[in-house]
């Protein structure tokens, strides 16, 4: 058992892509607000803070979840994957990034951190996606400005690319 | 919006859940998957002063199939998702589930969190309440076990007292015989429902579950019918759901669906089990 006490700042441990690191907060600290404001991850974008918009959608131990739906407590000692860590700083994009580029999959760019780090855990699941599967998973996405057509074809072109033909 | 402020309890065993609760009373909630909760605490709509982690107690973890399929309170819909088998031994859960909240919620979300929550419209305890399923209530006194359709008692309310942890949800395996269907309509793909069917038709009937209507979900039992004695027993279902005006929808389309979906949902069950 465990005990935080609010309103007292505790250390935090997670390994933030790849990079053991921590910092302290509240009890009451959501994830998302732990990962921009303590730990600068700020592609971690935060939208409706009730976990219908997608923007804030990390990977926690590998599994694509809202970060505005979990404690940074809860996520203590876990390993956390944000879009900072899909390509190198200064370094070339990673083939999914690229896809969204050719295939203009965003405009603002508010919704696309959330986006592809739920796509790159789904193509890791399901590495021969159908049309069908892709849009499934991107109900859980908002955004305003594609219509989502060109996010479809980017993932389904990563899908391909990979040697994931199948559908 | 950010939660107001609480003590943050981890627990590592269902013991500890329930002597945790047994302290702090109505002052404690219980956070597993978090994904109705934080929301209503990110809202303000509940203010707990202690949060009592469960999601990490080995013991409340994982998915059994002895006596039905045992769901521990840390399991997340989406291990039931891939649970083997499910398409077997509980369609209408495999078929339910897509429904359930995104991809990424399900990730994170506990089907004993959904039952615990007892939202009218969701789809868990639909499932739970057409398929007479069980609910184990655990606390520092003991364990007792409630019938899905007596644990629901209300819109977001139910039979658990104060203390008692929603520590395993029990859903019966499907029986020879028995055919498995599930449909809803909502605004978009993921949303809560506005009118959700769960059925079940054997030998024996049909058993019609319906929810995001009334205050909970509402299962109906007939013999089997066809025909005009079907749409009768629909309409007269249909209205005794009491629905109600809302922004989402009206009392008469939300019986209306009752009446379409129900008739399309049973027929297509009855010609597969005859087929």
């Amino acid at each position: 058992m465990k005990k935080l006490e609010r309103n007292q700042q505790h250390r935090i441990e997670v390994t933030l892509n790849g990079v053991r690191t921590g910092a302290y907060c509240e009890p009451r600290t959501l994830l998302s607000d732990f990962l921009r404001q303590q730990l600068g991850a700020t592609g971690v974008h935060v939208g409706c803070e009730h976990g219908v918009c997608g923007a804030c959608t990390v990977r926690i131990d590998g599994v694509a979840q809202r970060s505005c739906l979990s404690l940074a407590a809860a996520a203590d000692g876990k390993a956390i994957d944000t879009v900072e860590g899909l390509a190198p700083p200064g370094g070339e994009l990673s083939d999914l990034q690229q896809a969204f580029r050719r295939h203009h999959a965003l405009q603002c760019g508010f919704c696309t951190p959330g986006i592809l780090m739920s796509a790159a855990e789904f193509l890791q699941r399901v590495p021969h996606p159908d049309e069908a599967q892709v849009r499934d998973l991107l109900s859980g996405h908002l955004c305003r400005c594609t219509g989502y057509t060109n996010i479809v074809h980017a993932i389904l072109d990563v899908a391909r690319s990979r040697g994931g033909a199948g559908a | 919006m950010k939660p107001a402020a609480f003590d943050y309890i981890r627990a590592d065993s269902a013991e500890e859940a329930v002597a945790l609760l047994a302290e702090y009373g109505e002052d404690a909630r219980i956070l597993a998957g978090g994904q109705s909760l934080m929301a209503i605490l990110n809202m303000r709509l509940a203010q707990p002063k202690v949060l009592i982690d469960i999601h990490r107690a080995p013991d409340l973890g994982g998915i059994q199939d002895h006596g039905g399929i045992r769901v521990r309170a840390a399991a997340t819909q989406a291990q039931l998702q891939r649970h083997a088998g499910l398409e077997t031994t509980a369609p209408l859960l495999a078929q339910a589930l897509p429904h359930l909240g995104h991809f990424q919620t399900r990730n994170r979300g506990t089907v004993c969190g959904s039952v615990a929550h007892a939202d009218p419209s969701a789809e868990l305890p639909l499932c739970l309440a057409t398929l007479d399923g069980e609910v184990v209530l655990r606390s520092q006194r003991g364990r007792r076990t409630v019938k899905a359709r007596a644990f629901f008692t209300g819109m977001l309310q139910t039979a658990r007292a104060a203390g008692e942890l929603v520590e395993e949800v029990r859903f019966p395996q499907r029986r020879d015989g028995e055919r498995h269907g599930f449909t809803e309509v909502s605004m978009r793909h993921g949303d809560f429902a506005i009118v959700a069917l769960a059925a079940v038709v054997s030998a024996d009937g049909i058993c019609l579950g319906v929810g995001g209507v009334a205050d909970r979900p509402t299962v109906a039992h007939w013999p089997r019918l066809e025909g005009t004695a079907l749409d009768d027993a629909l309409n007269q279902f249909a209205w005794e759901l009491g629905a109600q005006d809302d922004t989402h929808a009206t009392a008469v389309y939300r019986r209306h669906l009752v009446r379409m979906l129900g008739r399309e949902l049973i027929g297509r069950l009855t010609v597969e089990r005859n087929a």
